[in-house]
């Protein structure tokens, strides 16, 4: 390759709002019900049905659009986008087109060399999902669920400020944490409660104009997006460096293959027909919802990763990790506000909080167990009413079920045993039994002992002070 | 007095009265639709057996003193583009031929609660475009008054039931004249609220911007009654407005002393009939006698009107009937290959000439590089209008001019030159651009024997000043 190419990339960011119903009618959101049972005349368009906006969207749109320092259109309205497809029940979206809800913003990244960047925000929209279609090869026929038909979504349209796949990634992951710390969506690529579609074209080196670009779209995964990213890059670059020409079009990637093809190139570019929906009056943002949204708006991570390092003396590493979600860091801040010392907590969550997590594919949004619930198990462990395998124990139930551990710990009698004439006793029992180890500790291996704790430990059942174990072995031997 | 010569107001007082019952009212007038409805052509759906249910339900209900509005136990015809619940909605059209709605417009839902008896559904232009009720894919309704003329429309259906005693009273909706020009024509009293004092929830929309419901009555008390019922503010419907002025009967007062009416002269100039003109002005001149100050003035702009109605109007119908698909609900063609095939064959089969000029038209301003051209410059007239208006209503209580230009033409001749149909919606249609209320009041007969409609209209929420002036002049008429 003679020239030396720069990728140039922006993204359009679809973000599912966490709203409990749907944009414009009162059905519920909820994921996972019978096929067309969350519906209504609004959301399967039925005549004569009429939009109504649901307030929240609206708020959470605004709060998005603050964090990423937008400004917020104080007049603005919903546009119809025109296109026929049965997913749609009206044959046109609600959408925003002339006047976005927040326009101008940006948020910073980190960039690989280390350095700081600002990836620019053009506008964030709303607009309602289409229903979703399924395709019954074997009756040959098409149905459509109408449940996600009005489900709420935000459209983050990037400036095309990017110029790599990992600047792409940072970019999505502080799109993310701005977005589930607002509690606006939970942001999951492979649940599709995030889509992103990567705008992708070359330039050499040096120039100014951009190249033409391509759009492309199926993107589930930050692994596909990087895989789509550097695919497109060498198409686009194979096709300049042969003489050939990018086609301004839409592809599909296809990630178990790992190639995109041509999903509709600019000359099948529908005419969207956009003009203001007489059916909803326009938005007036007032001073007063402002200042509101603006006072609700919670410490984001780069505010607490700061304060955390100056109230708690835990490591960066952890700070980092604990704040990569909102829940976990609410969980932490709580655990300590109830007394459980920090760098314990800490602990709790960066072993086997993570160890789980990763074992049962939890996402750490949805982890279930109470703060409170942490704190008591560190006390229990502080106060040595059990030991810390049986804590662990109790943290896997609380992982999985959210018990209580004190109730648990006592309902199930784990509770470590202090009464110095069972454990002697135990200790006895073993000592005679394994004269060898015994002899061996002895004749001067320490390291023997260790075998007689644990024999001792699986005696009393798990429910000793395996250091009071270990003190008594040494006196009695 | 033959019960289906009754007023709706009149035959409700009966009812409570005990004089009549909402049974024996509802016998008279399926007789009448019986013995009538084959010629005029008034209903697409007369729903015989549902009316009957309600009727001996509502008549418990009023024996038992729940119900005791002014409308109670009286049977009423709605326009075919109003969602009935389990009665066939077709907005005269093939496209909704079998379509059976599975909820009740709001409007309707106001009036069963005030214990109406829904007769049936009446008809209209396809989807409400039309002036003539000529455009229904279920045949032309006749008028009343001589069988060979149009109705009027695109609520003709329920005008001319209204004025032929087949129901009492009828709702309609009016976009750019459709409930007062039928009125006009078939002799019936119509009005058109403010924007947003009807709820639109269940009303099938032809242009959501312009569209209202209102009542056609065979008089103003009637009209006020329906009106007063059938407004209320909705949660379902975002253009729906609180209005806490909603006690239209209370205008049902004879005195017009010291209001100020304007006659527009663009609205008598070229293309209006002298008898027309003339009923019109002699109506002016009652008011003026009994104490309004009448007085002629310059509204301007009024010949921008039509083609920003038909413009905007065409836009909004052009995206409002994509739903209409053939995929849901409703007609579907026989054979197809393919999902593109089968929305071009379906719609091109479903909807009628009329309707496809204007989703053509609407498709046309909206596309990209004809927008700013066409359709942003239709909102900016639009709004110029509506200006004119409020320097009118600055000096004036009301303008009173015609509804139409003509009587009822005859059957066959609108179709035939669409452009001069439009035309005829010169007097009507600044009203809805505007969101104003109007009312059209019965003010006489051409020599053919064809009613001639006055045209009252008022500022934004000044429907109590219109009905009072047409009551004032409808009292003096009778005297």
């Amino acid at each position: 390759m003679s020239k030396q190419y720069e990728t140039v990339i922006g993204l359009e960011v679809h973000v599912e709002l966490a709203t409990k119903t749907k944009i414009f009618c009162g059905c519920s959101t909820a994921f996972g019900a019978g096929p067309n049972t969350q519906t209504c005349p609004v959301c399967t368009g039925m005549p004569g049905s009429l939009p109504v906006l649901n307030k929240q969207v609206l708020e959470y749109a605004i709060a998005v659009g603050l964090a990423t320092n937008c400004d917020i259109t104080r007049y603005a309205k919903f546009d119809r986008k025109n296109y026929f497809y049965p997913d749609n029940p009206q044959n046109y979206q609600i959408s925003q087109l002339y006047l976005p809800i927040c326009q101008n913003g940006g948020v910073e990244i980190e960039t690989e060399e280390g350095g700081r960047k600002t990836v620019g925000i053009h506008e964030i929209h709303m607009e309602e999902d289409a229903g979703k279609l399924i395709h019954d090869e074997w009756e040959d026929c098409s149905l459509v669920d109408y449940n996600r038909s009005g489900v709420p979504l935000i459209e983050i349209v990037s400036e095309p400020d990017m110029r790599s796949a990992e600047e792409v990634i940072a970019y999505l992951e502080k799109l993310r944490l701005l977005i589930q710390y607002l509690g606006a969506s939970d942001c999951k690529l492979q649940e599709g409660s995030m889509r992103a579609d990567v705008n992708l074209s070359v330039r050499e080196v040096g120039t100014e104009a951009f190249g033409v670009r391509t759009e492309m779209k199926n993107l589930n995964s930050f692994r596909a997006i990087s895989r789509a990213i550097a695919g497109e890059t060498e198409r686009q670059i194979d096709l300049l460096e042969s003489g050939e020409k990018v086609v301004q079009e839409t592809r599909r990637w296809d990630d178990a293959k790992g190639e995109s093809y041509t999903m509709r190139s600019k000359e099948d570019a529908q005419d969207y027909r956009y003009f203001p929906d007489p059916d909803l009056t326009p938005i007036s943002v007032s001073d007063k919802m402002l200042a509101e949204i603006r006072e609700k708006q919670p410490e984001f991570r780069d505010d607490k990763m700061k304060r955390y390092k100056a109230e708690f003396d835990i490591p960066d590493y952890d700070i980092d990790i604990i704040t990569q979600s909102k829940h976990m860091a609410d969980i932490f801040e709580a655990a300590v506000a109830l007394g459980a010392e920090p760098k314990k907590v800490s602990n709790w969550l960066m072993g086997e909080t993570l160890r789980l997590m990763k074992e049962r594919e939890v996402d750490a949004q949805d982890l279930r167990f109470s703060p409170a619930h942490l704190a008591s198990l560190i006390r229990l462990v502080d106060t040595k009413a059990i030991n810390s395998s049986v804590a662990k124990e109790v943290f896997e139930v609380m992982f999985e079920e959210n018990v209580d551990p004190e109730q648990y710990v006592e309902e199930k009698g784990l509770k470590t045993v202090n009464d110095e004439g069972a454990l002697k006793k135990a200790v006895e029992e073993v000592i005679a039994a394994n004269p060898q180890s015994v002899a061996d500790y002895r004749g001067g291996k320490e390291k023997a002992i260790g075998f007689l704790v644990g024999q001792t430990m699986k005696a009393m059942k798990g429910k000793a002070d395996p250091g009071a174990v270990n003190r008594m072995l040494k006196e009695l031997l | 007095m033959c019960i289906t010569d009754m007023t709706a107001v009149e035959l409700a007082a009966a009812i409570r009265e005990g004089k009549a019952t909402a049974v024996e009212a509802l016998q008279a007038v399926l007789t009448r639709i019986e013995e009538k409805d084959k010629e005029l052509n008034c209903y697409v759906t007369v729903d015989k057996e549902g009316a009957l249910k309600q009727a001996v339900q509502v008549q418990e209900k009023i024996e038992k003193g729940e119900l005791t509005g002014p409308l109670a136990g009286v049977p009423v015809a709605i326009k075919d583009n109003l969602c009935t619940e389990g009665i066939l909605t077709t907005c005269a059209s093939r496209i909704l031929r079998n379509f059976v709605p599975t909820y009740t417009a709001k409007a309707v839902v106001n009036l069963q609660k005030a214990g109406a008896v829904i007769l049936g559904k009446t008809n209209m232009d396809e989807f409400a475009m039309g002036s003539t009720t000529e455009t229904s894919a279920y045949g032309v309704t006749r008028n009343p008054h001589n069988t060979e003329h149009v109705p009027g429309g695109s609520s003709g259906g329920s005008a001319a039931a209204v004025a032929a005693g087949e129901c009492f009273y009828a709702l309609g909706s009016d976009t750019g004249g459709s409930i007062r020009q039928p009125a006009s024509y078939c002799g019936a009293v119509g009005m058109k609220p403010t924007y947003g004092t009807v709820s639109r929830y269940g009303l099938i929309a032809y242009g959501s911007s312009l569209d209202q419901i209102g009542p056609l009555t065979k008089d103003v008390r009637d009209c006020a009654t329906v009106l007063e019922v059938i407004a209320s503010h909705d949660d379902k419907d975002s253009t729906s407005l609180v209005r806490q002025d909603t006690d239209f009967t209370k205008a049902l007062v004879e005195d017009v002393k010291g209001m100020r009416i304007g006659i527009p002269n663009d609205y008598l100039g070229e293309g209006l009939d002298e008898e027309v003109r003339e009923a019109v002005l002699q109506a002016a001149r009652v008011l003026e006698a009994q104490g309004a100050v009448v007085e002629r003035f310059d509204l301007s702009l009024v010949e921008y009107a039509i083609p920003a109605y038909y413009t905007i109007a065409a836009a909004e119908a052009s995206s409002n009937l994509e739903r209409f698909d053939g995929i849901k609900y409703g007609y579907r063609t026989e054979e197809y290959t393919g999902l593109h095939h089968m929305y071009k064959k379906s719609r091109s089969e479903g909807f009628g000439e009329e309707v496809k000029r204007r989703i053509m038209l609407g498709s046309f301003v909206l596309s990209s590089g004809y927008y700013d051209a066409y359709y942003l410059k239709a909102l900016r007239v639009k709004a110029l209008i509506k200006k004119a208006f409020d320097e009118a209503f600055a000096r004036y209580d009301m303008i009173l001019g015609p509804v139409a230009p003509t009587t009822a033409p005859r059957l066959g001749e609108s179709l035939a030159d669409p452009i001069r149909m439009y035309l005829g919606d010169i007097y009507t249609i600044a009203v809805n651009l505007a969101g104003l209320p109007g009312i059209s009041v019965p003010c006489g007969q051409d020599s053919k024997g064809l009613p001639i409609g006055m045209q009252l209209i008022g500022d934004c929420f000044q429907e109590k000043k219109l009905l009072r002036a047409a009551y004032t002049y409808e009292q003096y008429e009778k005297k």
